[in-house]
């Protein structure tokens, strides 16, 4: 029942969805209109309530919030006394990028983003064309394996991976030294940390542009398949033609959730180098929290998460262009 | 059922299909591909769940050991003594069963709103919910820790429950289903005299029943996965939920040696629950993210 729902939801219904139907206008005495509008009007907003008042002081206040301690020198005695905190200007702001471990931070970010975004959408859409490509046996198998990864707590993951690279007792230690192999200590080399965060990161978010790749190569329409074939397309002309440019929409919308969570990165590093050796795996996340909450440099650690808003609204911003603009 | 039967004449019609040779060595080739991508996404698993079960000797064995030849539940009896297992597991459930109770509420409530009633204000609040999915959760966090501190609510279930009550995400998802119910039955429901509170409470909740349950998977894993606030709003051992518990345990400078056994086991508890319910429940989620993420 609700398949359907999920696919009349599906295809075509793009941003004009969003705008809300108009009231049939002709119909009934104005009156009655009117009332039924006042009525919507107050139960709409009795609807909206709860939701609204949780966002303002859990979202939207907090967010000002930010932004105005980032203007400050707030500490840990202004935990206790908000008020006393002293307004700096843009000191936290200029501080920032004389940060070598910010700058550090900021290029361990994009290092993370750059490799990792493409390896995660490359994959999923990998896996999505082949679970799409006419087997029928095993298909939710398939699925359930590969997304599993997505549903598990980071922690638990991070534990696991820890000890899949864990240079004496791992998995990949011994296999290494099964092939006489010497395996590298992988998160304990400034060169390969990154790298194993990232490997991880992929395999951990690959199901989820899995599930939304096959979600948009369901909703494209057989017949157009079936057209290309029979005007002789092969596979890979079909995939380059057909396939790849219906499903513009995904691409998008998996680009751009992907690097948001991926510009974020905090678990990770977090629980499995603490963004060691050397820093080679701190990320601005990491930096923030811990000048926050290490620290209590709570001032200059918003300046830091406002650094990375604006960072994220941009390229977000860009992707947005880039992949829309092809479309049309 | 539906989609197997649009995707086979992809592949030529089925009886040809199946006599082509070449049909059938690429099917052949999708399947070693599949299977070699689904080793590789579920060998950790095997192997932390395995390897919770070993002995000290067999977890450092070079070349590794798979399969234990000796099952141990040792390492669980050392995690339970070193780690309040026992609290945390409950924190955690309280926290992500009130999480999810509330968003349910309070999503529909606000999905039914945005999908049925015309209202001024209707369209700056569905702004508000899509503007909401984009903005990182780090945003918040040093003035809501502020926050909870000033109320005094450091270390208490209201401190883990209240900033995840209601998610844009939930109400998006419940928008789109309920936008699929006609309008006729309602408009008939109105005639009839019926209010709206009743309108949404007997009438649009039991139809969505699918997306109730979609959401509620969601929102629960989401709780119990969840990691940086928790890890933040409590110091108090007795209030950590489960991730926390086991991410202080094992970032842990003293419990430094010896302890890859220990941590597996955790990583067993924390997992096995989830993928449980995902498992039994997987059909749910994928729709779930299919009908959200793509409207």
């Amino acid at each position: 029942m609700s398949t359907t729902t999920a696919q009349a939801g599906t295809p075509g219904a793009g941003q004009d969805a969003v705008v809300p139907k108009a009231q049939d206008d002709g119909a009934g005495p104005d009156r009655r209109r009117r009332d039924r509008l006042s009525r919507h009007n107050l139960a709409g907003w009795l609807f909206s309530t709860p939701f609204l008042v949780l966002f303002l002081t859990f979202m939207a206040f907090p967010i000002v919030a930010t932004l105005l301690m980032s203007f400050t020198d707030f500490g840990l005695r202004n935990v206790t006394d908000p008020l006393s905190a002293q307004f700096v200007g843009l000191d936290n702001y200029t501080k920032l990028f004389q940060d070598d471990k910010f700058v550090k931070a900021l290029f361990n970010t994009g290092y993370f983003v750059i490799l990792g975004v493409p390896l995660t959408i490359g994959s999923g859409l990998a896996a999505a064309v082949l679970l799409n490509s006419g087997i029928d046996r095993l298909r939710t198998f398939f699925r359930v394996g590969f997304y599993a990864p997505v549903v598990t707590a980071i922690v638990a993951v991070a534990v696991i991976w820890r000890f899949v690279l864990d240079p004496s007792e791992g998995l990949i230690a011994g296999l290494g030294h099964q092939l006489g192999i010497q395996t590298p200590d992988f998160l304990g080399s400034e060169t390969l940390a990154m790298p194993s965060l990232i490997m991880m990161a992929v395999w951990r978010n690959m199901g989820s542009a899995m599930v939304l790749f096959l979600a948009g190569l369901q909703a494209i329409p057989t017949e157009v398949r079936e057209a290309a074939r029979i005007d002789g397309a092969g596979i890979f002309q079909e995939f380059r033609r057909i396939t790849v440019p219906l499903l513009r929409p995904t691409m998008l919308y998996v680009a751009v959730m992907t690097t948001i969570g991926f510009l974020n990165v905090f678990e990770e590093p977090f629980v499995m180098t603490d963004g060691g050796p050397n820093d080679s795996t701190l990320t601005i996340s990491l930096h923030m929290y811990r000048e926050g909450f290490d620290f209590f440099h709570m001032g200059y650690a918003s300046a830091m998460a406002y650094v990375l808003f604006v960072i994220v609204l941009a390229i977000t911003t860009l992707q947005l262009r880039l992949l829309k603009d092809k479309t049309s | 059922m539906s989609t197997t039967e649009t995707r086979a004449p992809l592949a030529a019609p089925a009886s040809k299909a199946r006599r082509d040779p070449a049909a059938r060595a690429r099917r052949t080739l999708v399947y070693v591909l599949l299977t070699a991508g689904l080793i590789v996404t579920v060998a950790p698993f095997l192997w932390m769940a395995l390897s919770s079960f070993k002995t000290q000797r067999e977890l450092g064995a070079s070349p590794p050991v798979w399969w234990p030849s000796e099952w141990t539940l040792g390492n669980f009896r050392e995690l339970l003594d070193r780690m309040d297992v026992g609290q945390a597991l409950f924190n955690s459930l309280l926290v992500a069963v009130f999480v999810t109770v509330c968003n349910l509420l309070f999503c529909s409530m606000l999905g039914y709103a945005l999908a049925k009633l015309n209202f001024a204000g209707k369209r700056p609040i569905f702004g508000i919910v899509l503007g909401a999915l984009m903005v990182p959760g780090n945003l918040m966090l040093l003035p809501m820790f502020v926050m909870m501190s000033a109320m005094g609510l450091i270390d208490s279930y209201a401190a883990l429950i209240l900033p995840f009550a209601a998610g844009a995400f939930g109400v998006f998802l419940m928008r789109q289903f309920i936008q699929a119910i006609p309008d006729e039955l309602l408009e008939a429901a109105r005639m009839d005299g019926a209010r709206e509170w009743y309108i949404f409470w007997r009438i649009v909740l039991p139809l969505v029943k699918p997306a109730l349950a979609t959401l509620s998977i969601f929102v629960f894993l989401g709780s119990w996965n969840n990691f940086l606030w928790p890890l933040v709003a409590t110091n108090d051992p007795g209030k950590y939920t489960l991730p926390v518990a086991l991410a202080t345990f094992a970032t842990d400078p003293t419990q430094a040696d010896g302890s890859n056994g220990v941590l597996m086991a955790g990583a067993f508890l924390v997992v096995l629950p989830v993928l449980l319910v995902f498992v039994l429940l997987q059909r749910f989620f994928t729709q779930g993210i299919a009908t959200a993420g793509l409207k």
